[in-house]
C-alpha cells in the first residue's frame, strides 16, 4: 500500500479529512525547504505538495510565479528538490511528499531517470500540471513502475469522460481544481463544488483533494465537509513571502495550525 | 513532379513526437471546444468563401511575388523573388491568421478576444481584427517590450484595444504568452484566444497553418505564372514560425523544391545569445507543446536573444520540429549583422524596407544565391514590412535618426 493510500485509511478510520499544504521548494530560500515542511507537519499537514520550481508556471498565478522565480533565483533545480525531499526523509519517514510542477524539468531529466531518482528521494506522488490524461500514458507507466503515485487535475469543466480518462491512470488522490482560473484566485464556490464531488470519488475510485481558492480555517472548514483533502499553496506562499527571516517556520506554523483547526472543527 | 501526400498533424494534434495537447486540465474542454468548431468550420463553404472575401477585399490578398532583378544581377547568381507579405493591410503576414481566428471567435459567439504580443505585430493585427468585428480586444506584451515598441502599443490603442503589460517572469513575448493563457483559463466562457504562432496547445498550431498556408498556395500559382515553373528553393524566417509553415505548407508534397527555415542567431550561436531553437535547442515541453527549445540542463526556459523582437522567443511551432527531424525542410541561422546588411541591400537595390524578421530570410537568399547558377530559382517569403524597426536599425547601424 502507497503512503498515500495509508494516510487516508488512517485519516477516514479517523473521520477525519487531510490538510495538504503546499510550498515551493527553495523558497525563499532552498535552506528553509526542509525545516519548513517539518514545520509543516508539526502544525498538522498530512501529506506535502513540494512545488519543483519552472520558469514559464503557466497554470500558475503571480503568487507562486513568484515563489517559483525566488526559488531560481537560488539555483534550485529538480535534482535539488530529491536533495531537499531525501533529507526530509532522515527525519521523517510517514508523511508523503507529492511533487508538483511542469513536464518540461522532468523531461530534461529524463522521465524514466526521473521517477528512479524520485523514489531512491522518497517521493511519494508525482502532480504534472501540463501532463493531461491524454498526454501521459507513458508517464504514469514510469510512475507505477516505480511505485510513485501519479496525480492528476480535474476541473468544473471536466467532462464525464474526462473523469473517465484520470480513473483509467490516477492513484493517491485526484486534485479538483474548484473554480477556473489560476491558483490564488479569488472566489470559491463551495456549493459547486459540493455538487460534484460525489460523482468524482465514485467515478475515481480514490480520494479527492479540492484546491484553488482556500485562504483561511472557514473556507478550508467548509470544503473538509465535502472533500477526503484540502490543499492550501497560494495562502502559504504568501505568508512565506510576507515573514520578515527568522520568523517564516513560525509563522507557516501558526497559519497551518489554524488551518487544522478549521478542518477538524465539528461544529455547525 | 512528385506529389506525397502528407496529412499531419494526427488526430491529438501529434506531428511525429512532437505538438499535443500539454495544458492543464483547466484549459481542456476551452481547446476542445475550440477543435470541435475549426473542424465544423473548416469544412463550412460559406466560413471558407468569407474567409477568402476578406482576405481579398480587407488584406489586399494575393500579395504579388516580385523578381528582385536588381538585387539578383548584383548577386550574379540565383534569380530572387520575394513574396510580397510585406504589402498587406497591417504590414505582415499575421493578418491572414487573425481574420481566421477573429471569424472562429465570432462563430463561437465569444465577444472578447485577447492576444500575446512580441514585437506588437501581432497585437496590432488582433487589434485591428477586433475592432473590423467588433469584439473587445486586450493584448498582452511584456513590459521590455512595451517600452521598446512605443510606436506599435499606440497603433493597438487607437485601434481600442487595451494593452496589459506584463511584468513577470523576463517580461517579453513568453511571459506575455503565460499571462495570455491565465487570462484565458479565468475567463473562458466569454473569451477567445488569438494565438500569433503556429505554437500551442492543438489546434493552435494546424488553424494558425490553415489560415496562412494561402501565402504558399499563391505562389504554387504565381510563380509559373512569372518564371514558368515552381522555385528552387524556398526561405522563410522562423520564430514560432508561422510565416515560413505559411508559404511551406503547399509545398511540402513538392519535394524537389528545397524548403530552408532561417533562425536567428543573434550575436552568433557561439555566444549563446540568440534564438535559433531548432539549430541549438532540445525537444521538450512549453507553452502546450512539445517541440525544440531553448533550455538549460535543468529544462528551465533560457532568455533568448535577436535584433528582431519576431523572432525572439524561445520555442517554435511543433509543425518545424519534425519537418527538420524528417528532413524534409532544413534549418540555418543568420547573424543580427547579417540580417541588418540584407535589410540594408534590399532598400537600396529594391526601395523595399523589410522587416528586422524578413531580413533574416533574405540575408540567407544573399548567402547561397552567387555560387547557384542563373536558372537557379529562389523564392524567399518577405513576411513583414520595417516600418516598426526604424528605431533599432538607427541604433545598431549608427545612423542619426
Amino acid at each position: 500500500m502507497s503512503k498515500i493510500q495509508a494516510t487516508f485509511e488512517r485519516l477516514q478510520a479517523q473521520e477525519r479529512r487531510a490538510l495538504i499544504p503546499f510550498i515551493t521548494a527553495g523558497d525563499p530560500d532552498p535552506e528553509l525547504t526542509v525545516p519548513l515542511m517539518h514545520a509543516l507537519v508539526e502544525s498538522g499537514a498530512d501529506i506535502i505538495e513540494l512545488g519543483v520550481p519552472f520558469s514559464d508556471p503557466m497554470a500558475d498565478g503571480p503568487t507562486i510565479q513568484r515563489a517559483s522565480e525566488r526559488a531560481l533565483a537560488k539555483g534550485v533545480s529538480l535534482r535539488r528538490v530529491l536533495e531537499m525531499v531525501a533529507n526530509f526523509r532522515a527525519d521523517n519517514n510517514e508523511t508523503p511528499v507529492v511533487l508538483m510542477g511542469y513536464a518540461n524539468p522532468i523531461e530534461a531529466v529524463g522521465v524514466d531517470v526521473f521517477a528512479a531518482a524520485a523514489f531512491d528521494a522518497g517521493v511519494d506522488g508525482v502532480l504534472v500540471v501540463d501532463y493531461p490524461p491524454e498526454e501521459s500514458a507513458g508517464f504514469a507507466q514510469a510512475m507505477r513502475a516505480n511505485a510513485l503515485d501519479p496525480i492528476f487535475l480535474l476541473a468544473p469543466t471536466s467532462t464525464r469522460e474526462r473523469v473517465a480518462m484520470v480513473a483509467e491512470l490516477a492513484s493517491g488522490y485526484v486534485y479538483y481544481v474548484s473554480l477556473k482560473g489560476v491558483t490564488g484566485s479569488a472566489q470559491l464556490d463551495v456549493e459547486s463544488v459540493a455538487r460534484r464531488i460525489p460523482e468524482i470519488r465514485a467515478a475515481v475510485g480514490v480520494p479527492v483533494g479540492v484546491g484553488f481558492g482556500i485562504r483561511d480555517a472557514q473556507t478550508a472548514g467548509a470544503i473538509a465537509r465535502v472533500a477526503d483533502a484540502v490543499v492550501v499553496g497560494s495562502r502559504i506562499i504568501e505568508e512565506i513571502e510576507q515573514s520578515p527571516a527568522g520568523e517564516v517556520c513560525a509563522r507557516v506554523k501558526r497559519l497551518v495550525a489554524d488551518l487544522r483547526r478549521g478542518i477538524d472543527f465539528r461544529g455547525q | 513532379m512528385t506529389a506525397t501526400a502528407y496529412d499531419l498533424p494526427d488526430a491529438r494534434g501529434h506531428f511525429g513526437p512532437y505538438g499535443g495537447v500539454f495544458v492543464a486540465e483547466t484549459l481542456i474542454p476551452a481547446l476542445a471546444e475550440l477543435r470541435d468548431a475549426y473542424a465544423a468550420a473548416r469544412c463550412d463553404a460559406q466560413f471558407i468563401d468569407e474567409f477568402d472575401y476578406e482576405l481579398k477585399y480587407y488584406v489586399g490578398r494575393p500579395s504579388p511575388v516580385y523578381h528582385a532583378r536588381r538585387l539578383s544581377d548584383e548577386l550574379g547568381g540565383a534569380r530572387i523573388f520575394l513574396k510580397r507579405e510585406d504589402l498587406n493591410h497591417t504590414g505582415a503576414h499575421k493578418i491572414n491568421n487573425c481574420i481566421g481566428q477573429a471569424m472562429l471567435a465570432r462563430r463561437m459567439g465569444k465577444k472578447r478576444v485577447i492576444a500575446e504580443t512580441g514585437a506588437g505585430q501581432h497585437g496590432v493585427a488582433a487589434a485591428t481584427v477586433a475592432a473590423r468585428y467588433g469584439m473587445e480586444c486586450v493584448v498582452y506584451m511584456g513590459s521590455e517590450d512595451v517600452k521598446r515598441q512605443a510606436a506599435n502599443v499606440e497603433r493597438m490603442k487607437l485601434l481600442g484595444a487595451a494593452v496589459a503589460p506584463v511584468e513577470s517572469g523576463s517580461r517579453t513575448l513568453k511571459d506575455a504568452l503565460n499571462e495570455a493563457m491565465r487570462d484565458w483559463v479565468t475567463n473562458v466562457s466569454t473569451t477567445f484566444y488569438i494565438i500569433g504562432t503556429v505554437a500551442g496547445p492543438h489546434p493552435y498550431p494546424t488553424l494558425v497553418r490553415d489560415f496562412q498556408s494561402v501565402i504558399g498556395r499563391e505562389c504554387l500559382v504565381q510563380m509559373p505564372e512569372l518564371c514558368g515553373r515552381q522555385p528552387d528553393a524556398v526561405i522563410a524566417c522562423v520564430g514560432g514560425g508561422s510565416n515560413a509553415i505559411g508559404i511551406f505548407h503547399a509545398y511540402i508534397p513538392r519535394e524537389e523544391v528545397r524548403l530552408i527555415g532561417v533562425e536567428a542567431a543573434g550575436e552568433g550561436l557561439e555566444t549563446g545569445r540568440h534564438a535559433a531553437s531548432l539549430s541549438a535547442g532540445h525537444p521538450g515541453v512549453l507553452h502546450g507543446n512539445r517541440t525544440y527549445l531553448l533550455q538549460d540542463a535543468n529544462g528551465q526556459i533560457i532568455e533568448t536573444h535577436s535584433i528582431s523582437a519576431g523572432l525572439d522567443y524561445p520555442g517554435v511551432g511543433p509543425e518545424h520540429a519534425w519537418l527538420k527531424d524528417s528532413g524534409r525542410a532544413e534549418y540555418v541561422t543568420v547573424t543580427d549583422a547579417e540580417a541588418l546588411r540584407a535589410f540594408h541591400a534590399l532598400c537600396r537595390l529594391e526601395g523595399i524596407i523589410p522587416a528586422l524578421e524578413s531580413s533574416h530570410a533574405v540575408a540567407h537568399a544573399l548567402r547561397i544565391a552567387p555560387s547557384m547558377a542563373k536558372d537557379k530559382i529562389l523564392l524567399v517569403n518577405l513576411s513583414g514590412r520595417g516600418d516598426k524597426d526604424m528605431h533599432t536599425v538607427a541604433e545598431k547601424s549608427g545612423i542619426p535618426f
